[in-house]
Parts: C-alpha cells; structure tokens; sequence
C-alpha cells in the first residue's frame, strides 16, 4: 500500500461526497454540545459575577482601561523602586563587608600570591557581590507584584486593552502578552509567542519582543533615574521621580515595540493582523503562597542564578583585563580608550561600552562591569554602595553627565538581546538570519536613538 | 511497560475515594506503569491540576495560553505509578498553530494509557467541543469538570450524571485549587484503564455516504502503518484535507512517530521537568 494511493483514495472519495459535508459534521458536533450542555447545566443568579462584570467593564473601557493600566504600572514600579534602594544598601554592605574580611584573611595568611587574592576577591567575589546587591531587591518586589496581577487575571485584558493598537500596527494582539512576559525574561517572552498562530505575526512578537526592559536591565534603569534623575529633587519627591522615569522608559520602549511591528509588517514581514478570540478569564483571588513560590524560586532565584553564572566569569575577566599592564595604564583601560571615540559619539563612553561587550551573556552584570572598570582593579576597597558614593564616583570621577545618564537608560532599553534570547530565538525560528536581524535591528535602533539625542543634546549645548 | 502492578479490590472501600492513595512523585517519571494526558481548553485549570497531582510547581497563571509545551511529571494511585503529561490548552485539534499540534500529537500518536480532558464547568458549552474531538480520537477519556467552586460562586450547577450518560465517557467534578474530586478522578482514571468503566464515546457520524467513504479509508490506513491507533479519526481528516495529515502519510512520519514518541518519552519527561518552568 503505497501512501500516494491513500491519499489519491480520499481525494476521490472527498469528491463524490455532497458539498458541505464539512460543516454538516462541524454543525452536528455543536449542536450535539449545546443539547449535552442545556441538559447538564444549571444557571442561577448571583452577585459576584455581577460584579465581575462590573470590574471588567472598568479596567477594559475605551476610556478608563489604558490609564487604569497605567497607574497600576506605575504603583508596581514605584513600589520596587522604593523598596529596593533601602534593600539594597543593606545588602551592598553586608556582601562588600564580607569581602573585605575574605581579602583581609588572605592577606594576613601571609603566603598567598596577591594575584589569587585579587583575582578571587576583587574579581570573581566582587562581580558576584555586585549582581546580587544591585539584582536581587528589584526581583524580590518587581516579581511577586507581577505575578500577582498575572494570578488575578489581569494580563488578558492588558492584551484586550492594546488589541487595537497592535492591529494598526499589523502586529498580534496576543504580542501584549508576550510583551507582558518579556518584562520578566526576554527568553520566556520569546518562548511565549507559540501562543500566536500566524507566523508571521509570531516573527513580529519575536523580533520585537527585547524592546521591553527585562527584569536583567530593570536594576540599571533604576540605578540611573535614582541617583541621576531623581537626585536633583528634594527627597520626598525622589522615589516618585524615580519610579515615574523608569515608567517613562518603559513607555519608549512599548512605542519602539509598535514602531518596529509597523515597520517590519510593511517590509520583510509583510501582511495583515489576523483576528483572534481571546477570554478574559474571571478573576480569580490570587493564592498568595503560590505568588510567593512562584516569583522567588521559579523566576528570582532562576534569574539571580543564570545572572551569578555569568558574573562570576565577568568579574573575572574584567580583573584580568584590568591586571594586565600596558605603559602606565591597564587593557580594560586601553580597550575602553579605544572605545572611547565611538562612545562619546553615542553620549555614552568607551567604559559603557567595554562593559556592554561583557556583558553579551548576560544584560544584568552592565553596571557592576563598568563599576569595577571605573574603580580599577586592586584600588577598590569599599564598594560606592550608597547613591551618593555612585553619583560621585561617575560624574565627579568620570566625567558624567545628564546626557550619559540619560543615553544609557535609552541604550540599555533599546540594545541588542543578551546571548540566551539570542539562542532562544534561534531555537524558536530555527534560522539564523531572524536571530541576526534581531541583534541588527535592536542595535541600529540603539546607535540610532542615542546619536540623536547626543547631537541634539550638543546642538543646544545641554551636554 | 513491564512491571505493571495491578491492585484487585478485597473489599468494597478500597474502591471509595476516602480509602485511595495518592502519593506525589514530582520528576521521577523514568519508571511508570501508565501514561495520562491533560487535555482542555485554555486557562481551565489543567496545570494546577497537574501540580496538585504530581506535587510539582509548574508555573500556573490566570492567562490562556500559558503553557506551551507539554510538561510531565508523575503521580502514584493505589500503588500503580503514572506519568502525567501537560498538554497546551487548545480549543480544538482541527488547526495548525503550535501549541494545538503538540496537544494533538500527543493524543493521537503517544497513545496515552488515558487522556483526561480538563473543563471549565462555567462555560461547559464550549468546552464540549474539544471534548468530542478528543473522544473521536480515542475512547479512553475522562471528562474532569473543574472549576466547580468557581461555577458556584456564579449560581451554575453542573449535573455531573447527566453529562456523563450523555457522553460516554465518566465526568467527574473537581475543584484543582482545592483538591475537591481528585481521588474520585483518579479512579475514574483507573477504572477506565482497566476496563472496569466501559466507556461509550459519543461521535457524530455524519451522513452515510460519509461513513462509508471513511470505512473505506481505514483499512489501508491500517495497512501502511500497522499498529496505528487512531485509523478512523486520521481517515476522517483526510476527507477533510487536513495537511498535516496529508504529510505524515506521505513522508512516513506515521509509521515513524508511532515508534519514536514511546522512545523520546522519558528522555523529555526529564528535560521538561527541568526546563519547563516559564
């Protein structure tokens, strides 16, 4: 039995059936479900869902839904912002102070070569120490918040909300909630776009899905609108400056997410939004111990060890880096010269970039990278952990300005995806050329954004 | 698989749900007696079932769509050990996105022990639809009716009898989030793997022409990859022109995914466990 003949078999056999026996079938399997359904179920009257229905009519009005989503952002970044800077302090000195009386210890041992104790201390101890102290209290509040929203059901109508923006655009509606994920990990976000059918629009969803922050660059873009933008405000103001520009950023990015759909739907990726029935399931009260379970082991302790995996080699090769002599100055400092033109072109510096080229593997260890560069290999004894201690170091120290502040924040929101979103997207698309054109394409966007505001920043001689 | 270990009941209780046994095994899939599908519509509870019954912490969210591949994990019932697979929610297994190809492969081609289709008892209507597609696949189903607390809060009630005797298949309510109705199921699952529940599918048949062009279909089906278990249903989406099917009997893969979903089994139970979380 050969498998042409079968199919030339149904084929036949297809063609002497009535027309429309298709749906003859589709419509008896319905009918059937709706005579079992009346038979078994019930309806009564009741209150709650009432006011279910009362709730949803809100948070999706064409009016009062996207604001509502707004705020709800902004109360969820404002409450990480606030509570992460207390945190984090903490934390920075306990680690710093840890490693002080390791790097003493050694010292005092007596036989140990200072290169082991300032390649194990200063370097991989010392990475380590920074992505931890600068990751870990954002997780700690930004995760739980989000997924107590995802637990209660509000992300569908996120999705329900953004739907038409996303269709002007060409793009899926469901993109919002890969967007949604990709707040979390680019990676999962990328993963997630198996919900959308149409693969062209699920490219869309891939592509763009790194112009959202990830819970990797979230710390820096809070680390910058603290200690930059919201430190000219008087302190009662700062946390809500702070929280406000993060949310301002994030804003850039969902435009830059519509902007690249737009785009990429009436080039390469050519078509038209295809419809989709989505559920805005009811609300559900979010289990609490659940949420907690959730948000620390399987999405903070998961990211803060994939972040520590790829810190401990950075820390080393930045201490090597900064330990091998070249004149009066060291590589790192000699590659970051080199850098240095390029960077100043883009408002940022040849450091930021060094420590970005570092950093590939993963987005979390930027700042702690450039810091170490900064600071020098050897030199540093106390780590800058209070805002004050980093204001300084960077702009008294190294020759920030607003500007550099101002374009790292736009290059960390727009650059290329870290090493793991690049496989994942591979992994997803199995092509090479999807996965180079998102490292091309969120690159340009970078170089692109940052070049115009430095020069339009120089043209008016605010930097 | 081999050491199949079955229990016979001495007394009337061990067959009551107050007297069952339900252990959790998490991961340790490698070594099962009998493998369960999930099946369901999205966002109807299927993976905070499958936690409760496998104590595992597959990432659950009020979202439909969540998950996007199969997840598994294992569970013991009165000492027989089962692997349960979690599979995407879909609304049917007619279209060609992602997440409703890997549903429906595994239903169609890994040959579950039983596949229980998870429902939503608030919005059963819709649910049905997926259920008899499943039941055209195979006959060993089992209808979870979950949510019922949910369906309570909204003044639904959900006559559990009627819809089993209207079905074929037992249909048995549970609420996930709480564990209401989970023994019961497990031994509907039982009873329907062990033939003790006869199980009678409801299936549209369609005109008679329709059924004989499908009886016509089935046997050569058998005949190019023996051992098929689904004949009649692949038989029924050729008429129909499905494509995907098309292309299973013509590059082979039929007769190839037969063998190779048993063999890939525990080597992706194993990784999924892993990397499953999202």
């Amino acid at each position: 039995m050969e498998a042409n003949d079968i199919l030339a078999k149904a084929e036949s056999l297809r063609n002497n059936l009535s027309t429309g026996f298709r749906d003859e079938i589709v419509k008896s399997l319905y009918t059937e479900a709706e005579q079992i359904a009346r038979r078994a179920v019930k309806v009564g009257v009741n209150k709650k869902y009432d006011f279910d229905q009362k709730v949803d009519r809100l948070v999706t009005s064409p009016y009062a839904g996207l604001p509502i989503m707004l705020i709800l952002l902004g109360i969820i970044i404002w409450l990480t912002v606030s509570g992460a800077n207390v945190l984090s302090d903490t934390i920075a000195n306990l680690l710093f102070g840890i490693g002080d009386i390791g790097r003493n210890f050694f010292n005092s041992l007596g036989f140990i070569p200072w290169w082991i104790t300032g390649f194990i201390w200063d370097g991989v101890y010392l990475g380590l120490a920074w992505v931890i102290s600068v990751m870990l209290p954002p997780m700690m509040i930004f995760f739980p918040a989000f997924t107590f929203l995802e637990d209660l059901g509000y992300l569908p109508r996120v999705a329900f909300n953004l739907d038409w923006l996303f269709k002007k655009t060409g793009a899926h509606g469901k993109q919002s909630l890969t967007m949604a994920m990709g707040f979390g990990c680019n990676a999962a976000g990328v993963v997630a776009t198996r919900v959308i059918d149409s693969p062209r629009e699920r490219l869309i969803a891939i592509l763009t899905n790194n112009f959202v922050p990830c819970n990797g660059r979230f710390p820096t873009l809070i680390m910058l609108a603290t200690v930059f933008v919201a430190a000219s405000f008087p302190p009662a103001l700062t946390s809500f400056v702070a929280a406000g520009t993060v949310v301002g950023v994030v804003l850039i990015g969902v435009a830059f997410t519509f902007l690249a759909s737009w785009i990429l739907s009436r080039t390469v990726l050519k078509g038209e939004a295809s419809a989709f029935t989505l559920e805005l399931p009811p609300y559900r009260r979010p289990n609490i111990s659940r949420i907690l379970y959730t948000s620390i082991i399987d999405r903070t302790i998961f990211v803060l060890w994939r972040a520590m995996q790829t810190a401990a080699p950075a820390g080393a090769i930045i201490w090597i880096l900064a330990n091998i002599p070249i004149g009066d100055s060291n590589l790192a400092r000699a590659i970051a010269d080199w850098l240095n033109p390029f960077g100043l072109m883009l408002g940022l510096d040849g450091v930021i970039l060094l420590a970005y080229i570092i950093a590939i593997p993963a987005n979390e260890i930027v700042v702690p990278t450039m810091m170490m560069v900064y600071l020098g290999a050897g030199m540093m004894i106390d780590g800058p952990s209070t805002n004050a201690a980093i204001f300084d170091l960077l702009v008294n120290g190294n020759g920030w300005t607003m500007l550099t502040a101002v374009n790292l924040m736009l290059f960390a929101l727009l650059h290329n995806p870290c090493a793991t979103t690049i496989i994942t997207i591979y992994k997803e698309t199995k092509s090479w050329k999807w996965a180079t054109l998102s490292v091309v394409m969120t690159l340009g966007a970078a170089f692109l954004v940052t070049f115009t505001t430095a020069s339009i920043a120089r043209l008016f001689g605010w930097a | 698989m081999s050491n199949t270990k079955t229990i016979l009941p001495t007394e009337h209780c061990e067959t009551c749900p107050a007297f069952t046994q339900l252990e959790q095994m998490g991961i340790k899939v490698g070594d099962f007696d009998r493998v369960v599908a999930l099946a369901g519509n999205p966002n109807t509870g299927k993976s905070t079932l499958f936690n409760a019954l496998t104590g595992l912490k597959q990432h659950t969210g009020n979202w439909p769509g969540k998950t996007v591949t199969r997840a598994e994990g294992g569970f013991e019932f009165n000492k027989i050990r089962y692997k349960l697979v979690d599979l995407p929610g879909t609304y049917s297994l007619l279209s060609a996105s992602q997440d409703e190809e890997v549903a429906r492969d595994f239903i169609l081609f890994g040959q579950p022990s039983c596949t229980v289709v998870v429902t939503d008892a608030t919005a059963l209507e819709r649910n049905l639809n997926l259920v008899m597609q499943v039941m055209e696949i195979t006959e060993h189903v089992v209808v979870a009716v979950n949510l019922m607390d949910e369906a309570k809060r909204k003044g639904i009630e959900v006559d559990a009898r009627s819809l089993s005797r209207d079905l074929g298949v037992p249909a048995i309510p549970v609420t996930a989030r709480t564990g209401d109705g989970i023994h019961t199921l497990l031994g509907a699952v039982a009873d329907v793997i062990e033939g003790k529940v006869e199980t009678k599918p409801l299936r549209v048949n369609g005109t008679p022409e329709f059924q004989k062009a499908v009886s016509e279909l089935v046997p050569m089906i058998k005949q190019l990859a023996p051992g098929i278990p689904n004949a009649r249903w692949l038989a029924i989406r050729l008429l129909d022109g499905d494509a995907r099917v098309q292309k299973a009997i013509t590059s082979g893969e039929l007769t190839e995914i037969v063998s190779r979903q048993y063999q890939q089994d525990v080597q992706f139970s194993k990784k999924m466990s892993v990397e499953g979380r999202q």
